[in-house]
């Protein structure tokens, strides 16, 4: 164990944070999901890092990265979230489908598609949820039938995120009559193909964070399938190991909230009517934020040594999600009356932050089902 | 960048959790709670012979010279074996103070030689009954005290194989060892503690597991209702996020400066409450059976209960903690930044 940056881990930091502070605009973007301006200008923003060399670090050069491991990876999210750079609006794509292409997908679909997503030219959508198919994924009716070379996709997909303003999206579709986990296949589909039509869902923050999304005989080449036909489940859960495992929710992104909840607490915790006993939350949150970044050195650690991500990703995705809560319901009680108050521009967004926590538990795998896991992969009880 | 235990280290805590499984059966409790006997020889001679103790004496002393992560990994299976014998104390603790402060002691010569400690932190000494000598503080100064020249008076704990010594002693019976240094003594204690709890927390899940599996309510085990897996998933959450953070403060721990103890502190936080919240879940998952003196459960509660307020209350260490907060630069590049300046 040594937990000091090589002298090549400290230059790449110094390089990411020279070229952030140098492209990072000081005034914020508006929210990707709140409008089309503000989603296009997170694509211009996405443009901006590839022309850096940033889209994504991690991934091999010849489809669009630099080839860095996982603790460079790190780095650049500490310098990315300390930078106060906008929200990456591709994140379904760049880290939860791209690292499934990269394990599941031929050379050629990794040439067509990692490139464009990490230039922000291809901007992606999740299609997994339906109405009859949320926590029991398995739940999943709409279909995919190869017709040639050609599939053609009947459907109703829910909870869309950014489908309202993307281009593709990835979804799960089954092959018609077959059951549960069997005959399901991953498959890419533009979202202005046609007989596709997106009905926008405003969120509890009023954005348009998700959509509905009706496929009407939508005609794909074969060549959108990800894995063999009817290994769609089982890639499905390899990506949701990303997804809640380590790629989703970086921790500096808690961090730097915990230090900025820490900045409230000493500029406010002297003024009257100020609960002295939050400042035992205000020390929770820092820790719960350091315990998730150790957590996540000691997973990345233990990947480049060789291991998988395991059932063990579920846990991540709850404390994360629960961390998150605690430290923004922290920062809403030292505010008091103020809490309500949308934020004025420039500011800390508490109130929205915390709106948005909320969702933490659901999405990705409801914390239920993470617990139900947990119990049973990890602990090893019993199904039924 | 290396957040991985190295072949050796994984090879040390095999060992450890072997040897304390095939020595702490709850048959072996149970005969121990009734003797009453302060050590079981033949596990003590047992745990000398693999060096345990040796680990983090200096080499010039016959020791290992290994560092505190090697030996958290130790305190860790002794937790979730609820080892009766002062291994933790004595070798992790006490011994190192030792030999800093009297690298000459010929009681470091005897790898079966048991040292309590009294520590500013704590009201009562542990062991001091098995201990072959005592080191005891007076004024900030330490002294050396052989146990036939102090005077002891016992004080029951809750848990059973925690035997607490009240220590009356003349300065005059014991040999001065100057000035030495309480506070890396109190990281190790609170550091050791934190392993303990790991392991406390991980054997009362892995208790509950396995009743759970075989217990049939409603013609089933309830290990298939949602309720009790919440439970248990929940208390396995609190120690995957509290492991990391004991590893890091044992790695950490000799930079002796703002960050490194607030990280002991954290870890001594955490992983006390993972202990205690397994502790409880185990108990409530078992049900009535949790509650009765028959089934172990209770051995892993009332060991949480008492390591968490040892070496430092969890007040104490939370302000240790906000001390960091408050001087030290905060943010997602300071995970492992060290002390700029010393105040």
């Amino acid at each position: 164990m040594d937990l000091t940056y090589t002298p090549e881990q400290q230059a790449f930091r110094a390089e990411v944070r020279e070229w952030l502070e140098a492209h990072v605009s000081a005034v914020p973007l508006e929210h990707f999901d709140a409008t089309r301006e503000g989603f296009e200008a997170h694509r211009e923003w996405e443009k901006a890092l590839k022309s850096g060399d940033w889209g994504m670090v991690t991934w091999p050069k010849e489809y669009g990265g630099r080839g860095l491991d996982l603790i460079q990876w790190l780095i650049f999210e500490e310098e990315y979230y300390r930078a106060r750079a906008p929200g990456r609006v591709n994140q379904n794509g760049i880290f939860l489908l791209g690292p499934t292409l990269m394990e599941f997908g031929t050379h050629e679909q990794k040439s067509r598609f990692l490139p464009r997503m990490a230039s922000g030219e291809e901007i992606w959508a999740q299609a997994w949820s339906e109405p009859m198919a949320g926590s029991d994924l398995a739940g999943v009716r709409a279909t995919a039938v190869l017709e040639g070379d050609e599939y053609v996709l009947n459907g109703h997909k829910i909870w869309s995120s950014r489908a309202a303003f993307a281009d593709m999206a990835f979804g799960l579709f089954r092959a018609p009559g077959s059951e549960r986990h069997h005959g399901m296949s991953l498959i890419f589909f533009p979202l202005d193909a046609a007989g596709v039509t997106v009905n926008p869902i405003r969120k509890i923050n009023g954005h348009v964070g998700f959509a509905e999304i009706f496929l009407e005989n939508v005609r794909v080449p074969a060549f959108n399938r990800l894995g063999d036909e009817g290994q769609g489940w089982h890639i499905c859960m390899a990506t949701a190991g990303f997804e809640r495992g380590l790629m989703l929710r970086s921790p500096a992104r808690y961090q730097v909230a915990a230090a900025e909840l820490a900045k409230l607490w000493q500029a406010r915790k002297d003024e009257p009517g100020i609960d002295p006993a939050l400042e035992a939350d205000v020390v929770r949150a820092f820790m719960n934020a350091e315990s998730y970044a150790l957590s996540i050195y000691q997973t990345a650690s233990r990947l480049i040594a060789g291991a998988k991500i395991g059932p063990e990703a579920s846990t991540n995705k709850i404390f994360w999600s629960e961390l998150d809560i605690h430290l923004h319901r922290t920062a809403l009680a030292i505010l008091g009356p103020e809490a309500e108050l949308l934020s004025e521009p420039g500011a800390h967004d508490w109130i929205d932050d915390y709106i948005f926590a909320l969702a933490g538990p659901i999405y990705a795998g409801s914390n239920e089902i993470q617990r139900n896991i947990i119990a049973e992969r990890m602990l090893g009880l019993p199904r039924k | 960048m290396d957040f991985t235990l190295n072949d050796e280290q994984q090879m040390f805590a095999q060992t450890a959790r072997q040897l304390f499984a095939d020595t702490c059966t709850p048959d072996h409790w149970r005969r121990q709670m009734e003797s009453g006997a302060v050590l079981d020889a033949e596990r003590w001679a047992q745990i000398v012979e693999t060096g345990f103790p040796l680990v983090l004496l200096p080499e010039d002393a016959g020791g290992l010279g290994l560092g505190e992560l090697d030996f958290a990994l130790i305190a860790e299976a002794a937790g979730y074996n609820a080892l009766p014998d002062p291994l933790v104390e004595s070798a992790g603790i006490a011994l190192p103070l030792l030999a800093a402060a009297k690298p000459d002691s010929e009681l470091l010569c005897d790898p079966a030689a048991i040292i309590a400690i009294e520590h500013p932190a704590n009201p009562y000494v542990a062991d001091a009954e098995a201990a072959t000598a005592l080191v005891l503080h007076k004024d900030g100064q330490a002294y050396l005290a052989a146990r036939e020249d102090v005077t002891l008076t016992r004080k029951e704990s809750i848990d059973p194989f925690r035997r607490l010594y009240r220590v009356d002693w003349e300065v005059a019976k014991a040999q001065p060892l100057g000035a030495v240094d309480w506070d890396l003594t109190l990281e190790r204690g609170a550091l050791f503690a934190a392993a303990q709890g790991l392991g406390l927390a991980q054997r009362a899940v892995d208790l509950a597991v396995d009743y759970a599996k075989d217990r049939q309510q409603f013609g089933k085990p309830i290990g298939t209702y949602q309720a009790v897996k919440h439970h248990l998933a929940s208390a396995q959450v609190a120690i995957e996020f509290a492991r990391p953070v004991v590893l890091a403060a044992a790695a950490d721990i000799a930079h002796g400066d703002v960050q490194s103890r607030a990280r002991v502190s954290h870890a001594k936080i955490v992983a006390l409450e993972a202990a205690d919240h397994a502790a409880r879940a185990s108990i409530q998952v078992h049900g009535a059976m949790g509650y009765s003196w028959e089934v172990d459960v209770h051995l892993f509660l009332k060991r949480a209960l008492a390591l968490t307020n040892s070496w430092g209350t969890p007040y104490f260490h939370r302000q240790r903690i906000l001390h960091r907060i408050e001087t030290q630069p905060l943010g997602p590049d300071q995970t492992f930044a060290r002390e700029a300046e010393h105040a």
